[in-house]
């Protein structure tokens, strides 16, 4: 009886013990498909912890000011936030962001290399990657028969170019591409950054002098807008990645250059009618494969107001496991795993059956050079973006321009001129030029 | 115009109305019928108009969201937020309207004014400010917040209300004894009561559409519907089914609300218009 009543009481105690410990998170994340999944899994790192978690959602560009905001006032509103690989560093630069690369029993080894780097600054690791993604091009292989065409494994921009003009038939209202034209770094800028790559051009030359108005920019944009005004739907620069992923789905694109984590939405029969038409291969070069597609990772970073940072990196550690990858491709289906972070995922049998892309993906994302991004020498690292904190306004206003050329509302040189003068004056101010 | 003569509108007017009308509800009514499609019909081209509808956008979003603490939050902010600002705008309409200075007219425009200034110039230090009293993320913020954004509004119909009213009504009610809390409760208020009604239901609307500071100073447990519909925006994948079912969710309560007191509304709005 005695024996029984202090193993009652030793259960009590301990018990208070672990709610003692047991603590409430606020998670500020966006509404992707992966981070909706992630919310739905989460009350499985909650009764195994005993924690809880807040979710606060929002539109990503209201995300990043409203993070931005908390952590510069030090408001301690949020224990995770959710952020990308052009922030991650930046943050973490400014010393928002606690260090995660410490934690005991994580697998480091599995993740990505180049994935790891990019969220990297200083030598010290700031977020964890959720997901990573890098671009190639979705195309209907059905089409592609029917007109006796072959994709190859590596095209070029003249080639797409041929394919489109093939492809298009505007009574059907069949589009030979579908390329991003809404304006924003990360709308138009993203696709528009590894077309001038490729064609050899750059944001900044080595001592940081705009080159807005050299003759690459001059060929990439000219050659975007033919592709978009004669073989691209209508309206094409109010298109974003949603635009074109339902444009592609509902059947009107013969082509699309984006990112490879909507190839899981093109295969998933729910959310696409062409998921058994589609096949992809390598993103377009032109005179350089540097830079030619992008690399992002969605990742999960513990800002250095939290309080509770040790129950903040408790939860990274479970929600970017191979154990919590497994566990989305049990429970809602292989396809729709978080893709591109861990070696692991893509020797994984039932992925590699279910996903098609897997290997194309892991290509894309393994080539792609962050810190090699051009065909000359640059001072900056990013594909898609410049990884400098001034680079957000910058890539808007010049994504504003390359739109209003799209649209005729200006002409080539007359938008590259205004970009150019805008862009000079932005690195003067921030003191990069004098 | 004597009463009981009912004056025939022109079917021009009439059909012009209806036009207006249609295009004015046409948004609401395709966000109704897009929240009962899937993603794919949402985005269909060309649009459908006859499909089977699906109620799993708001399956999903029940799933997915705490709808309930969201719209509790939006009338708890709203109401309170008006109320606080009839409270203040009421006495200060009512000393401006009849005892007004050289000032006045000075002191009337620049409170409106203060509402020409873009919220995002004071955002950093209403933060700050937030922070420090430890209001982030609370209703009290945005109730205050929200009533110091309103007051402007609030005071300028109230005293154009009681600006209407006969100054030699004060002067009576004082002969018969009344004082001035009393003339301004028992006299006054009843007078201008359906313009208070309306002043009340126009900032109870504005509270609810508010989204820039909800957005900004709340978290999870203090954020409204207008946070609960941008939750549901999406940088990557479809996602206009279920917006426009977030959104449906989050204006239903204020459209009835609307649609309840629209009598009170326009007869408040109407008020002094006619003499």
């Amino acid at each position: 009886m005695r024996l029984r009543a202090i193993a009652a009481f030793a259960a009590a105690l301990l018990s208070g013990t672990c709610l003692a410990h047991a603590d409430t998170i606020t998670i500020a994340t966006v509404n992707n498909s992966q981070m909706v999944t992630m919310q739905k899994l989460s009350p499985v790192w909650e009764q195994k912890t005993g924690n809880h978690i807040n979710w606060v959602v929002l539109e990503e560009n209201v995300l990043r000011q409203r993070v931005t905001t908390d952590i510069a006032t030090h408001g301690g509103q949020f224990d995770i936030v959710t952020l990308g690989s052009y922030e991650a560093p930046l943050w973490g630069k400014q010393g928002w962001l606690t260090p995660l690369d410490g934690m005991s029993g994580y697998d480091y080894k599995d993740v990505f290399p180049s994935v790891l780097q990019s969220l990297t600054e200083g030598g010290k690791l700031y977020a964890l990657p959720f997901y990573a993604e890098s671009s190639f091009t979705y195309y209907r292989k059905d089409l592609f028969q029917a007109a006796g065409l072959t994709m190859p494994d590596h095209p070029t921009y003249a080639q797409i170019d041929q394919y489109a003009a093939k492809l298009t038939d505007k009574s059907k209202q069949q589009y030979g591409i579908c390329l991003r034209g809404k304006p924003g770094w990360g709308e138009n800028m993203a696709f528009f950054d590894t077309l001038l790559n490729t064609y050899g051009g750059e944001w900044f030359d080595k001592s940081w002098n705009a080159q807005l108005d050299k003759k690459p920019w001059t060929d990439a944009l000219t050659f975007y807008i033919h592709l978009l005004n004669d073989y691209g739907p209508p309206g094409a620069s109010s298109n974003g990645f949603n635009e074109n992923q339902a444009l592609f789905s509902t059947g009107h694109c013969a082509m699309w250059i984006d990112a490879t984590s909507g190839a899981g939405l093109i295969y998933d029969k729910n959310s696409s009618q062409v998921y058994d038409k589609t096949a992809f291969t390598a993103a377009p070069v032109d005179v350089t494969p540097n830079g030619s597609h992008w690399f992002w990772a969605w990742a999960l970073a513990v800002p250095s107001t939290s309080k509770k940072a040790s129950t903040a990196e408790s939860f990274i550690a479970w929600a970017t496991s191979k154990d919590y990858i497994n566990l989305v491709g049990e429970k809602e289906g292989w396809t729709t795993l978080p893709p591109g972070t861990r070696l692991s995922t893509y020797s994984n049998p039932d992925y590699l059956k279910a996903a098609p892309f897997a290997g194309a993906v892991k290509t894309a994302i393994e080539t792609a050079d962050l810190d090699h991004p051009t065909l000359n020498p640059v001072p900056y690292t990013g594909i898609q973006y410049v990884s400098i904190p001034e680079f957000e306004a910058m890539g808007t206003t010049v994504g504003q321009l390359v739109a209003a050329a799209l649209t005729g509302q200006q002409t080539v040189d007359g938008a590259l001129k205004q970009a150019q003068a805008s862009v000079s004056s932005t690195m003067e101010q921030a003191g990069y030029t004098q | 115009m004597s009463q009981g003569v009912v004056k025939k509108s022109s079917p021009i007017a009439g059909t012009i109305a209806w036009v207006v009308a249609l295009l004015m509800f046409f948004p609401i009514a395709w966000m109704v019928l897009a929240s009962f499609k899937t993603e794919v019909q949402a985005v269909q081209t060309p649009p459908l108009i006859i499909f089977h509808p699906t109620l799993i956008n708001y399956r999903d979003i029940f799933a997915e969201a705490n709808y309930l603490q969201f719209a509790w939050n939006s009338i708890a902010i709203s109401v309170g937020a008006t109320v606080l600002s009839l409270i203040i705008g009421v006495p200060a309409a009512f000393s401006m309207a009849f005892y007004p200075t050289h000032r006045t007219r000075g002191l009337l425009l620049w409170m409106l004014s203060t509402k020409m200034l873009p919220a995002v110039g004071v955002l950093v230090p209403i933060y700050l400010l937030c922070r420090d009293l430890g209001l982030l993320d609370s209703k009290t913020a945005l109730i205050v917040i929200n009533m110091l954004s309103n007051l402007p509004i609030a005071i300028w119909m109230l005293y154009t209300f009681f600006r209407d009213l006969p100054k030699d009504i004060i002067e009576a009610s004082r002969i018969d004894g009344a004082n001035l809390r009393q003339v301004l409760v028992h006299v006054l208020l009843p007078l201008v009561m359906p313009g208070i009604a309306s002043t009340g239901l126009l900032g109870i609307i504005l509270c609810w559409n508010e989204a820039f500071w909800s957005l900004n100073l709340t978290a999870h447990s203090a954020a409204p519907l207008t946070a609960f519909i941008a939750s549901f925006s999406a940088p990557q994948g479809l996602f206009w089914a279920k917006l426009s079912a977030a959104s449906v969710l989050a204006i239903a309560p204020i459209l009835i609300f609307g649609w309840i007191s629209q009598k009170q509304l326009v007869s408040g709005l109407t008020f002094g218009a006619v003499k």
